[in-house]
């Protein structure tokens, strides 16, 4: 037995943030003679609460990993090969400016800055937007941007990001797609509360795994219908009168008059008076009134005359598309591949827990028309949804008609439901437009994401042609709101709409598991004109490892491990708040890099420097910033408000609101990384109505004044896109895409299948991914402990479809889609959908990626779903939501064919050369 | 051979809670940490650890099973599996060299490794397969139950803990002195139907599981009724509803 059973831990604890995956949780460093020595969760921080996931605790092993770069690396090789040589930093930025310069001077919209996992976002679009190129976005538009807009179009706010379930008091959590991830540590926290007071969990997914394996009740749906559950649940409530009509009647559009006259200007939008409120019925007055008149109750049935059109209120709008028969649980039951029955028992339990469960807490609060509530009511349903929802051609309405759910049983912002976190909610007339005007030598005009309220706020040229390279915010994605990274490279290959010099990435691993149609992807990098020259002449790659990606940069900027670098999770982009505070936090340098990296946001302030970006050079031409820690500090984006909330002013006594602190991030090591601003107990619920949550909000700085909202159930929005595909106004789509916005832009969420790209029978069943809860792409799966725990990945084969095709253990299959054919092995599993198949996402490697050793399982008999995937569709669009632009990545559709046990995977690929020698 | 104590003044051990574990490996992960890099048996090796054979110690595991009933959806067990503690520890009274023990004062099961062989004996005999050979050192290492942690004082009072208790994002690891009937950890076991696992081997261990919880749907609660038509159907509702307000 050891000697000392009571060692010193360690010498000292240095607290940061994690970043082995998107949650940001709060560590604790331990170290021991100036190195890392082990890392475990801060109790003292509100994500986390002391605990910390697999993925946290092996943030030792990618801090340590081989595949780690050591200097910058210029390309000697051919592209994709993987040979470099490593060059001085001098070297590597002189010519990423020799790059960039002349394009700027030129064409801005040349460079196509796209930043991958990128937690830094509202620097890298700042970056970008003063360099002046309308092609930045980070990588939501493959992730979940479908969740994201949804959430921002119908409540001002979304799932995961923006909002979480009343973990301390809901009774009924629904989980719709949500696999292990988005958020981690959160939800496990939450899921244990839950299950401590015996609350009820219910997941619909199409797979059984983590917390679908703890659910009280699990729904094996079929992958793409849970708009069309969601919405008979909606038809069987409605039905019923089992609804929340004082909560509809306060908080949302229910009774505005929509114009119902084919014939009229404003088809489909609401009617407003001169000042532009919106109209709704007075049965009383017999005439149209703003909905905020004193003393109104609105007609919510009918269809009523007013000026020269014909309107009807939102809610009669609502009764026509949801009493539907054709909604009826015996009508979607078979498309979903839920019984009707457990349909209705499910609309029943949440009747039963929305409106026979109330809870009520003793809080008066005041709501924006100045109306006292003694009290607090809540219904304690809560929910949460996540990509299973959003990857798919239908994931923005789906999540629309979550929304609509939640809403009919009052739900969102009160007790025991769906809460908002800081700095949302937000409605949708405070978030900005896209911009995209491009000067050369200048400035873009705006910022570069943002939410269209209408075709004339698209990204689009006088003749219709997208203005960005990835076809963002153009007819095909009008509300792209994230982007769409997944486009850029075969837009760019096929000057479509037209070419680029430069493609700089940072974080993200686009010749691989970020990529749909992986080896089509990997050819366009390679692709050459009649004269040998690359299409994408130019690739700059910012990466800390030696991804696939790298080896197909021209020049590569390595960065820092997350132990190494100055961060800040800011109130401006993707803070940490919680329902009860705004909160954001830091990174900062708990050990210096022992090799020639540098933080890549540093060292784009370096490059804006040398190019001359405003705001990043003085008149007398020195640089603005020191670094990112001096930016952070010292960056204002309104006058007051900066990257950090927290110790603010001069003397660090300002929260919010106040002049740069030079003490500011001391301030934030001392308090363990994070700084947290409290939201009053009485405005903790009803936010966006909330007299005292708005005061609150403008003290903080989140906005500049009040801003109560109304959600929208109806989100006029879609209805304006609507109308310009049924021919209405000066802006419209091409023909191609007429039918599928009109359907897609229902102003009332909807629900329609994924477009057919198949001949069902030919490819019955569908294929799907998830990501295991011990990994973060294919950052986790190079770590050397976790890829002990998830080392391979077969394909899952239920049951049914298991024995049909006579499949033993240690057998293979071919796996083909319209799009391709790759060779797998099969494991069965039978708590599995049963016309689905799926793998865990990013365990294939390329062989030599990562520095693995090319025979190791991840790159012989690991795989990816993705070669599967085509990046368009038969008709030429992108192979995503036509709403969002989210990559559909769920859609696919395959058959499988049992072929002889071999040794390695297929497709196979030359390996790449080593980046980073042993 | 070795003996064990014929009793012992405390029964450390674990409490896994089956209904709320989501099989996530933080425990199997802050574990491997924890012994990696403090720890009496630190470290624990790695062999080729981006090689095609990864080889490491883990002193702690999840397994996961699937159950297919007769009647509704296949249910996953996530389990986690660790050495139990067990009272009569196969593992030491098999052991040759009497490197393999168990504490009078706590219960814990340990290795000396400085008189462990290597020879595997232990290893076989444990039912569980809970011991796990070092593959660099060639010496066998266990779940100490972190007995470095739950007693130093040197840590703060609230993480004298096991790494794996303390990491556990769900709460569903308890530890506790089971020999105690007045414990947290055995008032829990007592009220949720703690089992030992394979009681037939009768090795009485101290780690106990709590059972998944059925939570059958309520097939028998009432579902909702369309809106009688006699009363005006949807339209109807709404009048009277509105009416009320």
């Amino acid at each position: 037995m050891p000697a000392d059973p009571a060692p010193e831990v360690s010498d000292e604890i240095r607290k940061t943030t994690c970043y082995m995956c998107a949650c940001r949780c709060g560590i604790d460093v331990h170290m021991q003679g100036g190195r890392v020595k082990h890392i475990e969760g801060n109790r003292d921080h509100p994500v986390n609460r002391g605990v910390l996931c697999a993925k946290g605790a092996a943030g030792i092993m990618q801090h340590r990993s081989p595949a780690r770069l050591r200097a910058p690396l210029r390309r000697t090789g051919p592209r994709g090969s993987g040979e470099f040589r490593e060059i001085g930093w001098d070297e590597a930025l002189g010519i990423a400016t020799n790059w960039l310069a002349p394009v700027r001077e030129k064409h801005p919209e040349r460079l196509a800055f796209f930043t991958g996992r990128d937690q830094s976002q509202s620097f890298t679009g700042w970056w970008a937007q003063q360099y002046g190129t309308p092609n930045h976005a980070a990588h939501g538009g493959f992730c979940s941007v479908s969740m994201a807009a949804a959430g921002i179009y119908t409540l001002g706010g979304a799932f995961w990001e923006f909002g979480a379930p009343d973990w301390e008091r809901t009774k009924l959590l629904l989980l719709f797609g949500v696999a292990e991830d988005h958020d981690s540590n959160p939800i496990k926290i939450g899921l244990g509360k839950l299950k401590a007071r015996g609350a009820r969990v219910v997941s619909i997914n199409p797979v059984r795994t983590g917390y679908s394996a703890i659910a009280d009740q699990w729904i094996g749906i079929a992958p793409g219908t849970d708009g069309l559950l969601v919405l008979s649940l909606v038809h069987v409530l409605m039905t019923a009168g089992r609804i929340d009509l004082p909560y509809l009647l306060a908080f949302t559009n229910v009774a505005h008059l929509v114009d119902q006259d084919p014939r009229s200007p404003g088809f489909g939008g609401f009617l407003r008076d001169e000042e532009g409120r919106e109209l709704v019925w007075d049965p009383e007055r017999h005439r149209a009134v703003p909905w905020d008149a004193a003393g109104v109750r609105p007609a919510l049935a009918g269809t009523f005359n007013v000026g020269p059109t014909h309107a009807k209120p939102v809610f009669q709008l609502m009764a026509e598309a949801y009493l539907d028969p054709a909604l009826a649980p015996e009508a979607v039951g078979p498309a979903c591949g839920v019984p009707a029955e457990e349909i209705r028992r499910l609309a029943a339990l949440l009747a039963r827990t929305a409106f026979e469960e109330e809870i009520t807490l003793e809080r008066p609060w005041t709501d924006f028309r100045g109306r006292r509530h003694e009290r607090m009511v809540g219904r304690p349903v809560a929910f949460h949804a996540m990509r299973g929802i959003s990857a798919h051609a239908n994931g923005f309405q789906t999540c629309r008609a979550i929304h609509l759910l939640q809403m009919l049983l009052g739900t969102v912002e009160t007790p025991g439901g769906f809460r908002f976190k800081p700095p949302y909610p937000k409605p949708l007339a405070i978030h900005p437009k896209p911009h995209h005007k491009v000067t050369p030598g200048k400035p873009l005009d705006g910022p570069h994401l943002g939410y269209p309220r209408g075709p004339e706020d698209l990204a689009v040229d006088a003749e219709g042609r997208p203005k960005r390279i990835d076809k963002a915010f153009s007819w095909e994605a009008p509300l792209a709101a994230h982007g769409m990274m997944h486009m850029v490279i075969a837009n760019a290959v096929a000057a479509d709409p037209y070419p680029i010099e430069v493609l700089f990435l940072y974080m993200a691993n686009m010749a691989w598991n970020s990529a749909m149609n992986t080896a089509g992807t990997m050819e366009m990098l390679t692709a050459t004109d009649a004269s040998g020259e690359y299409l994408i002449p130019r690739i700059i790659v910012a990466d800390a490892y030696a991804s696939e990606m790298t080896a197909y940069a021209d020049l590569v900027l390595p960065d820092t491990t997350y132990l190494e670098r100055h961060d800040c999770l800011s109130l401006l982009d993707r803070p940490i708040s919680e329902p009860d505070a705004a909160q954001d936090a830091i990174r900062w340098p708990v050990v210096a890099p022992d090799r020639d990296v540098r933080p890549f946001q540093s060292v784009l302030l370096d490059l804006g420097h040398r190019l001359g970006l405003p705001g990043m050079i003085e008149p007398d031409g020195t640089p603005s910033f020191a670094d990112y820690a001096d930016y952070i500090v010292r960056h204002q984006r309104r006058p007051g408000v900066g990257p950090l909330a927290g110790w603010r002013g001069e003397d660090g006594a300002a929260e919010g609101r106040g002049a740069p602190n030079p003490q500011q991030i001391d301030r934030y090591v001392a308090n363990g990384g994070f700084w947290s601003g409290h939201v009053p107990e009485e405005a903790a619920f009803f936010k966006p109505w909330n007299a005292a949550y708005q005061d609150w909000a403008v003290a903080t700085g989140l906005v500049d004044a009040p801003q109560p909202f109304l959600f929208q159930i109806y989100a006029e929005p879609l209805a304006r896109f609507q109308a310009a595909a049924l021919g209405k106004g000066a802006q419209q789509p091409p023909e191609h895409l007429r039918d599928t916005l009109a359907r897609a832009m229902a102003p009332l969420p909807v629900w329609y299948p994924a477009p057919d790209e198949t001949e069902a029978d030919d490819y019955p069943l569908h294929a799907i991914t998830q990501r295991p809860a011990a990994m973060y792409h294919s950052w986790g799966a190079q770590n050397a402990w976790l890829r002990q725990i998830h080392g391979e990945n077969p394909l899952y084969v239920p049951g049914a479809v298991w024995e049909a095709l006579g499949f033993e253990a240690g057998d293979w299959a071919d796996v083909v889609s319209p799009h391709g054919r790759i060779s797998v092995p099969v494991a069965r599993m039978d708590a599995l959908n049963p016309m689905t198949v799926w793998t865990w996402n990013a365990i294939g490697k390329r062989p030599g990626a990562w520095a693995l050793d090319p025979r190791a399982p991840e790159a012989t008999r690991g795989f990816l779903l993705n070669h599967l995937i085509p990046e368009r569709r038969r008709d030429g669009t992108a192979n995503s939501d036509p709403v969002t632009g989210q990559a559909a990545w769920y859609d696919l559709r395959v058959r499988l064919e049992r072929v002889p046990a071999r040794s390695r995977s297929e497709p196979r690929f030359p390996p790449q050369a080593v980046l980073v020698p042993r | 051979m070795t003996s064990l104590p014929a009793s012992t003044e405390r029964a450390l051990g674990l409490v896994i809670d089956l209904d709320t574990c989501v099989g996530c490996h933080a425990c199997v992960v802050a574990c491997k940490e924890w012994n990696t890099t403090s720890g009496p048996c630190a470290p624990l090796s790695d062999r080729d650890p981006y090689g095609p054979e990864p080889d490491g110690a883990f002193l702690n595991h999840v397994h996961g099973f699937e159950a297919v009933p007769d009647d509704g959806p296949a249910r996953v067990v996530h389990f986690p599996k660790s050495c139990l503690h067990c009272a009569d520890a196969p593992c030491v009274t098999v052991c040759p060299t009497g490197a393999s023990l168990k504490r009078a004062s706590d219960g814990i099961v340990l290795v000396n490794e400085a008189d462990c062989i290597g020879c595997g004996l232990c290893a076989w005999a444990c039912p569980y397969g809970a011991r796990e050979l070092d593959p660099s050192q060639g010496v066998m290492k266990k779940c100490t139950l972190c007995y470095d942690r739950i007693e130093n004082p040197s840590l703060p009072e609230v993480d004298r803990i096991p790494a794996c208790v303390r990491t556990c994002p769900t709460g569903a690891r308890h530890f506790g002195d089971l020999g105690d009937p007045g414990s947290a950890v055995s008032r829990l076991v007592a009220s949720r139907g703690g089992f030992d696992l394979m009681p037939e081997q009768r090795t009485r261990p101290t780690n106990k599981y709590l059972p998944p919880r059925e939570r059958d749907v309520d097939l028998l609660a009432p579902l909702l009724e369309p809106l009688p038509e006699a009363e005006g159907g949807f339209l109807g509702w709404l009048d009277r509803a509105l009416a009320r307000l």
